[in-house]
């Protein structure tokens, strides 16, 4: 029990954590955030549920009124932006990406890259896409042109996922919660 | 930590945060409700003048928060100048910097100890499941180890540029959450010496 609670308060800490250093050049001089890559690692690492539950603490501290959102940003106003879809579909990203972790027996690599796709791009857009149609006013024709800008970057992530779960796999086998 | 309160007293700092909430809930609700650019100008006064009686301080800071809305604005202006549709244009950008204004204001005036008693009140349904004293504990790890963390990932990176002529970039990503792991064994090992999580 203090095991799970432990993992899912310190990976919410890792996701503010990555989201405060700033200029993580994720690939050749592309600044990306590793913000959404935090909540791909909390499901492929720890698993549905804990995974989830590590996303919806990070979110509770960001509605609460701390500054964890990448650049600083925080509170109850981003929840107003248009990409809060984005928001409220990273808890069921990282479940789906850790249910693809647990339920496939790929090797790591390939099992969290195919967590990272269905959950934190195929399930994070379909919450998204929406959240940004209602906010903007827009079809949702067109604000899928318009989340594409998010695209390039999130494929990114997905291999960084894949590898970085694969490298955790093979330092602390018994860390890797998805698979325990 | 920093947080996002205002150091600023304002009148608002004295309202109880359900209240203010409540209030947020309805307001952002009739934002929505509303389509004519006048209307909502008018529905956004009264945010506009509580900001302004906070202050010079006060409104810069809230001025601040309302900087990353600009891409958002310059999308819907540019689209909507190239359909014609300005009128409509201007009402989405003004409900949005609105809304979001209305919103950063209930967390500039309200203190961080009063949400946590507000999502501890909002919980307590849960209690079967989850008990307070463990979303708490939860809270409070988490915003413990933030820092540390932050820190942990610096200091990666730091060593990584000793050794090399080039960037860490995400070659600190895997240590990051290795470091998050076995903090986490620690702190469970720890906990459960003093008697578990309760």
């Amino acid at each position: 029990m203090e095991r799970s609670l432990t993992h899912i308060a310190l990976f919410t800490a890792l996701i503010a954590a990555l989201g405060l250093v700033p200029k993580i050049d994720l690939a050749a001089g592309v600044p990306i955030t590793a913000q959404s890559l935090g909540v791909m690692l909390c499901g492929t690492v720890l698993g549905a549920r804990r995974g989830a539950l590590a996303v919806l603490l990070f979110l509770v501290l960001v509605a609460i009124g701390l500054p964890l959102l990448s650049g600083g940003r925080g509170g109850l106003g981003v929840f107003a932006t248009p990409p809060v879809g984005f928001l409220i579909g990273f808890p069921v990203a990282a479940f789906v990406a850790g249910l693809v972790v647990e339920r496939t027996t790929l090797a790591p690599l390939w099992a969290a890259m195919c967590g990272a796709v269905i959950g934190g791009i195929g399930v994070l857009y379909a919450f998204g896409i929406p959240g940004m149609a209602i906010m903007l006013d827009k079809s949702l024709t067109e604000a899928s042109y318009l989340a594409m800008a998010y695209l390039p970057g999130d494929l990114i992530k997905v291999v960084l996922a894949g590898f970085v779960t694969q490298a955790i796999g093979a330092a602390r086998p018994a860390a890797l919660m998805s698979r325990a | 930590m920093l947080t996002l309160t205002s150091p600023v007293e304002t009148p608002l700092h004295r309202l109880p945060a359900g209240v203010k909430l409540a209030a947020l809930a309805g307001y952002t609700a009739l934002l929505f409700a509303l389509q004519a650019p006048g209307a909502l100008a008018l529905a956004g006064l009264p945010v506009l003048t509580l900001i302004a009686g906070g202050g010079r301080v006060f409104a810069a800071h809230a001025g601040r928060m309302l900087r990353p809305l600009w891409p958002f604005l310059l999308v819907v202006a540019v689209w909507h100048l190239a359909t014609g549709a300005a009128l409509e244009g201007l009402a989405i950008g003004l409900r949005l910097v609105i809304a979001v204004a209305a919103a950063n204001l209930v967390t500039m005036t309200t203190r961080l100890s009063d949400m946590i008693a507000v999502i501890e009140r909002l919980a307590a349904p849960l209690t079967p499941v989850l008990p307070p004293r463990r979303l708490a504990l939860a809270i409070a790890l988490a915003i413990r180890f933030v820092p540390v963390l932050s820190e942990r990932v610096t200091q990666i990176a730091a060593a990584w540029r000793a050794r090399s002529p080039r960037r860490a970039g995400w070659r600190v990503l895997a240590p990051a959450a290795l470091a998050a792991l076995d903090d986490a064994e620690q702190v469970a090992e720890a906990l459960r010496a003093r008697g578990g999580a309760g």
